[in-house]
């Protein structure tokens, strides 16, 4: 393409001209602000013929989706999950807090299918620390472990960036420890029995 | 009495209005939404920003020369509202009727330039001292064009008086004491021969009476922008040099005085370029043959619907130039202080000096 040198132009027309036409600009904007820009996703067909009109949303109200492998906040379904630690494990900054207890039976099973064998009276993820990795999600047997679409969650006190997905009270949890003690107790009593037994017989 | 309560009251509601309406305004020129929380569009958005206003605390600066601190708001507002009592807002409603109201308002405006230096220099600020510098030498120097400009209006139309200018723009003229054998011609020509004594409408509006006068109208209208400190002349103010100029070490009630007088100004800039161009309260519509537009959109003097018609018209049409005013703000970048000075002083001066000429010889021609 041929450049050309702009040349400025101070005549008093076009002074005039080029006044006009900037106040034509505005004057195009703002008979153009009856129309709004629609919170569609980016795949949608209309989503990019919106040249005119107001381009801002009403944000709170109104938001453009995002994409189903964004990567937002975490979400733990407890109910499916076995804690089995690889999230916490794999996290790179440390974000997962899990503590488990062994349950005395079979508690019941995930949505798909597998058995639970721990309770986790501890589930914290603090997402003021998760750097949105995702590796949680890939390793999480049982799907759990997911990210949600929810990006706009900031908190006043940082204390409240720590999510808790257990389902257990606390006092729900010193029972099933003790629980845990006491089939131990039992177990190791009959383990020593079955070993004084042996060793008499 | 009555008067002074309701332009209060009149002239508050009007810049409720504008500061509502600049930041819609503003928001639809460059695509955003504006306010839209407080009240349905956001409309209590002013009222409520008012309210803010008056609950701040009232901070005085340690250094700053508080009796000019204290005094320059109340100056201001005080000079910028005496403006409004030689204003005729319908026929038979101006709050003083004084003889001399273009002499007067000329007179009274520029006291506005004291309060602003006052504020400046009380301050003890450098901003604010800047501001007020650049302030009262853009005031000063713009009141010359403005005032040549409204002295061709004064030529053609023989009157210090707002109202006989008002009277004279219209199908009421032969209703005003001292006009009653006036004849209106079109273009002020009586060569020409149509008569539009009876026609009214905007074939009397002074820009057409006199069409030299819609150059010193578009004069006078740059000169008010930046008698008003608007953008594109708001170089008093200039956000990103001088943080807001001389009002920044004002807060709470001052401050809104100070906002309240600054929107006052645009109102009655706009209210003067009307009154003297544009047909004041006078309808646009003309009398054509049987369609007797003007009569019908004019009601009658002395009764309710001349009250009416006559307050619709002129603040239309000042709402119209606010609009405009609004509009420049957003479209025009700001202007640099030397490009200022040029524009005011080789620009401006000399047309209106030029325009002046030609309106007495046109006024000449009129007779």
């Amino acid at each position: 393409m041929e450049q050309k040198t702009i040349k400025h132009k101070f005549s008093f027309w076009h002074v005039v001209k080029s006044l006009a036409s900037g106040l034509r600009l505005t004057w195009k904007h703002f008979r153009n602000a009856k129309n709004r820009r629609t919170p569609e996703y980016v795949t949608d067909k209309n989503y990019f013929n919106q040249p005119e009109g107001l381009v801002t949303l009403k944000y709170p109200y109104e938001a453009i989706p995002v994409p189903d492998n964004g990567r937002y906040r975490l979400h733990n379904e407890i109910d499916d999950c076995i804690v089995c630690d690889l999230c916490a494990k794999i996290c790179p900054v440390n974000c997962i807090t899990i503590e488990s207890v062994k349950a005395t039976e079979e508690i019941g099973m995930t949505s798909d299918g597998t058995k639970k064998r721990l309770y986790a009276p501890v589930f914290d993820i603090d997402m003021a620390k998760c750097c949105y990795c995702g590796l949680c999600t890939t390793v999480c047997p049982t799907d759990c472990l997911t990210m949600t679409p929810v990006y706009d969650f900031a908190e006043v006190d940082i204390k409240n960036m720590i999510y808790h997905f257990t389902d257990l009270s606390l006092e729900q949890a010193e029972e099933k420890k003790q629980l845990l003690a006491k089939q131990q107790e039992e177990m190791a009593a009959a383990k020593a029995a079955a070993l004084a037994a042996r060793n008499k017989g | 009495m009555l008067a002074f309560v309701l332009t209060l009251v009149l002239l508050l509601s009007i810049v409720i209005v504008l500061a509502y309406a600049e930041r819609k305004v503003a928001a639809f020129m460059q695509d955003r939404m504006g306010p839209t929380e407080a009240g349905p569009y956001g409309s209590l958005q002013a009222v409520l920003d008012v309210l803010k206003l008056l609950q701040k605390e009232d901070i005085v600066p340690a250094a700053a020369d508080k009796k000019l601190f204290k005094l320059a708001p109340i100056l201001i507002f005080a000079a910028v509202f005496a403006g409004f009592a030689v204003i005729p807002f319908t026929p038979d409603l101006v709050p003083a009727g004084i003889g001399i109201g273009v002499f007067y308002l000329l007179a009274i405006i520029s006291l506005d330039v004291v309060g602003l230096l006052m504020a400046g220099w009380g301050s003890n600020n450098k901003y604010a001292m800047l501001g007020a510098m650049r302030s009262v030498a853009q005031i000063v120097s713009y009141e010359i064009p403005a005032a040549l400009a409204i002295l061709s209006a004064v030529m053609v139309c023989q009157s210090l008086d707002f109202q006989e200018i008002s009277y004279q723009q219209g199908v009421l003229m032969n209703f005003f004491p001292g006009l009653g054998s006036e004849v209106n011609w079109l273009f002020g020509l009586e060569a020409l021969g149509i008569n539009t004594t009876y026609v009214g409408g905007i074939t009397t509006w002074n820009i057409f009476r006199a069409p030299i006068l819609l150059v010193s109208f578009i004069i006078y209208f740059i000169a008010s922008l930046a008698e008003s400190n608007r953008a594109p002349f708001d170089i008093p103010e200039a956000e990103s040099e001088l943080v807001a100029g001389f009002h920044v070490e004002y807060s709470g009630f001052r401050f809104a005085m100070l906002f309240l007088a600054e929107y006052s100004m645009m109102v009655l800039v706009s209210l003067v370029a009307v009154i003297l161009f544009l047909g004041s309260w006078n309808t646009p519509l003309p009398n054509l043959g049987p369609i007797r537009l003007a009569y019908w959109t004019t009601g009658t003097v002395g009764e309710l619907s001349g009250m009416l018609w006559g307050g619709f018209w002129l603040l239309s049409k000042t709402f119209m130039l606010l609009f405009l005013q609004l509009q420049i703000r957003w479209t025009y970048p700001r202007l640099r202080v030397d490009q200022l000075m040029h524009l005011c002083w080789k620009v401006l001066t000399p047309i209106a000096l030029a325009v002046v000429l030609i309106a007495g010889i046109w006024r000449l021609l009129m007779i």
